[in-house]
């Protein structure tokens, strides 16, 4: 079994990822971590709902913020997804894509000041450059018979728009409703980094010590997910994307003399700035590369070994949690519920969680990593599972488990692990942000200083390395003959 | 107008050659019967055919090729996408007008489909989505037809009225059959198709049901 081709790729993660712990910095930092932990659990126990202004705000500008970029998003993909075939345009939405939306939201916020087109665009964006993959994956899968009937001489758009489109349409809805859900996580976030969604309001409960308001915020937000089957209804959604730029809020009005100066001067490289030219413009670089680049990256990739390891060993735990072959319904619906809660926070609001409870080091970046991308692939891994026919006399437990189950959904396991694998790093160099020395903590580090130039090149870093591992993942799925499909939530 | 005309065409399938090589000729105004046990290269005949008469074929393959999420109104309108600007044919994807509406209405009344216009095709039973895909090619306006058993869901009464309607409308015509007598009835040439080859060749006058036995 280890001498497989998937049995040795395997094994040579688990072994990059334990060299890597050795190396990464994991430790308790805080004096008293259970005493924070206790706290926040009462929190939950206790949630106050009274402070209703607030609540409200906070989910108004969350749902806000997520409809109106992912519909902007879905739409400039849609119209990209008919050009997908030329070279150009699918290395611009890898690129755009591969660049997490807190970090266009901090170069929006540069620009923009705090206004909600910098959420907004924040989400568009990188929404758009995914939509336009998988939008034209989608539809290169449909029959393409009805297409072949047209009479001759129909014209392109027609044709698309008569058959390819119809027929992928149920498939684009229900993705579409997918991204929309991380729409919605994605928007919460951006509340960190100072825009008025949930995360706003959550980090400054947080700091204030208020954990009955945080329980309440968090429990509102997995109800709000939770129930998305109920309010998200097709005939609902043109009169949400219709009304939720009405709810944006005013924002700080654009100074639009910032706007030009971010794009003439604050961004230009330095040397090239001050009139060094391009001789001056290479020991800059050397400058950030090694003083930050470097640093950064090392800290990025040990980062996204360990928690992409972790993600697999927990998915692998908790997917018979909901099971069939394992657990009876009740149990089971006892799983779906940590599953649920795993899987809607966002990793991003889990790390600083942690990160309060046992301080800044690798190890609440990695267990929330672990917890969220865990929490998705044990979904769809036990989902997959309870279609598996088992014959009567099959073993049970351990040995069912170990010689029935695992065997059979090994490989498509495999398959969306390493389509997280980018992910799960985009989002590690995100915590930087957080105080952990991932690429994020330097852009950060950048950005407070106004040193906008700097900050333009370790994103663009960021954002190569990304398509890299991307590169590599989609070259190892080849290799072990890995099907994934577009929608990673079926 | 031209013939069709293929010369030593042939087709394979994962390295197995289930067609040809064969050549064959239709003149205008031949309506001509395909027929042979399943298998035997009909299906594959006719799309190699529907290839070479692009721009002027009517194609009617065995799968339909109907867009499941759309009505039959669309699935029928697409028929004549090509000879209307795209406005206008996004304009009816929308909202189906007037004009087309009542095109489409008569030919689906020659059908008995005219209550189900505005249902979408996947909610269709086999026979009604037969005779929307009979209805695309009635309303397109292409001069050879080119269907691979049209009628094989039909009911005996509905068969032939789609027959009828289908010779009657075009004046050039490639029909795979499997039905003898619908053949020797609707068609004035019979082309016997045995392990991708064409195993005969005759005016339908000159052929009874029993000539036909040998090829199944």
């Amino acid at each position: 079994m280890l001498a497989s081709r998937t049995g040795r790729i395997s094994l040579l993660f688990v072994a990059v990822a334990l060299a890597c712990l050795g190396v990464a910095d994991i430790a308790v930092t805080t004096q008293n971590p259970w005493a924070e932990l206790q706290r926040l659990m009462s929190g939950f126990l206790t949630p106050d709902f009274t402070a209703v202004d607030d609540l409200g705000t906070a989910f108004l500008r969350t749902l806000s913020y997520a409809f109106t970029g992912v519909a902007l998003g879905a739409v400039a993909g849609f119209f990209l997804s008919l050009v997908f075939n030329s070279r150009v345009v699918r290395t611009f939405c890898a690129f755009i894509r591969a660049i997490h939306e807190i970090f266009w939201a901090l170069i929006f916020l540069q620009c923009f000041g705090i206004h909600p087109l910098s959420g907004v665009l924040a989400i568009a964006i990188p929404f758009a450059g995914i939509f336009a993959k998988v939008y034209s994956e989608i539809i290169e899968e449909s029959d393409p018979l009805s297409a072949r009937v047209l009479p001759w001489g129909t014209g392109r758009l027609a044709r698309y728009c008569f058959t390819r489109i119809p027929e992928a349409w149920p498939h684009l809805r229900t993705y579409t409703a997918y991204r929309l859900e991380c729409g919605l996580r994605s928007s919460a976030v951006l509340g960190f980094i100072g825009l008025p969604t949930l995360g706003f309001y959550l980090e400054s409960a947080f700091s204030q010590g208020y954990y009955s308001q945080v329980g309440a915020l968090l429990i509102l937000f997995y109800l709000l997910i939770a129930t998305m089957r109920f309010w998200l209804r097709p005939r609902l959604i043109p009169v949400y994307v219709l009304g939720a730029p009405f709810f944006l809020g005013d924002g700080l009005p654009i100074m639009w003399g910032n706007v030009t100066r971010f794009f003439t001067e604050d961004i230009v490289p330095r040397p090239l700035r001050e009139g060094e030219g391009w001789e001056g413009l290479q020991p800059w670089l050397m400058d950030i590369l090694t003083t930050e680049a470097l640093p950064g990256i090392w800290n990025t990739l040990i980062l996204t070994q360990i928690a992409l390891v972790a993600t697999g060993i927990l998915a692998l735990l908790a997917f018979p949690l909901i099971s069939p072959h394992f657990f009876g319904p009740k149990r089971r619906t006892g799983g779906h519920l940590l599953l649920v809660i795993a899987r809607s926070t966002p990793e991003y609001m889990l790390a600083y969680i942690l990160l309060q409870i046992w301080g800044p080091s690798m190890l609440p970046a990695v267990v929330a990593l672990a917890l969220h991308n865990g929490g998705i692939i044990g979904h769809l891994i036990g989902r997959m599972s309870g279609e598996i026919p088992m014959r009567p006399n099959a073993p049970v437990g351990i040995n069912r488990y170990a010689y029935e189950v695992v065997p059979r959904v090994y490989p498509p396991f495999l398959a969306f692990l390493f389509y997280r694998w980018e992910i799960i790093m985009r989002e590690t160099a995100i915590l930087g942000i957080l105080g952990i020395t991932t690429l994020g903590f330097y852009v950060e580090g950048a950005i407070q200083e106004i040193r906008l130039d700097r900050a333009m090149v370790l994103i663009l870093i960021t954002a190569l390395l990304n398509i890299g591992v991307d590169a590599l993942s989609r070259r190892i799925r080849a290799y072990l003959r890995l099907k994934t499909r577009p929608t990673c939530e079926a | 107008m031209n013939s069709l005309v293929v010369n030593d065409i042939s087709a394979s399938y994962g390295g197995t050659r289930v067609l040809g090589p064969l050549s064959l000729s239709v003149v205008p105004g031949e309506k001509v019967a395909v027929v042979g046990r399943s298998g035997a290269g009909k299906s594959t005949l006719l799309s190699l055919l529907y290839d070479e008469a692009r721009e002027t074929g009517v194609y009617m393959p065995q799968d339909l090729g109907l867009v499941e999420t759309l009505s039959v109104f669309h699935n029928v309108f697409m028929g004549r996408l090509d000879q209307h600007p795209i406005w206008y044919n996004l304009a009816n994807l929308i909202h189906p007008m007037k004009r087309p509406t009542e095109d489409i209405s008569a030919i689906l009344e020659t059908l008995s489909m005219a209550d189900k216009i505005r249902e979408p095709a996947g909610e269709l039973s086999g026979g009604q989505r037969q005779r929307t895909a009979v209805g695309r090619a009635l309303y397109q306006q292409g001069r050879i037809l080119l269907a691979d058993e049209p009628v094989s869901a039909l009911d005996e009464p509905q068969a032939h009225r789609v027959m009828q309607a289908l010779v009657g409308q075009f004046e050039t015509a490639v029909i795979a059959l499997h039905d003898v007598d619908l053949a020797l009835q609707y068609t004035d040439r019979v082309i016997g198709i045995r392990d991708g080859l064409i195993a005969l060749d005759e005016p339908s006058n000159r052929l009874s049901p029993s000539d036909l036995q040998p090829l199944y």
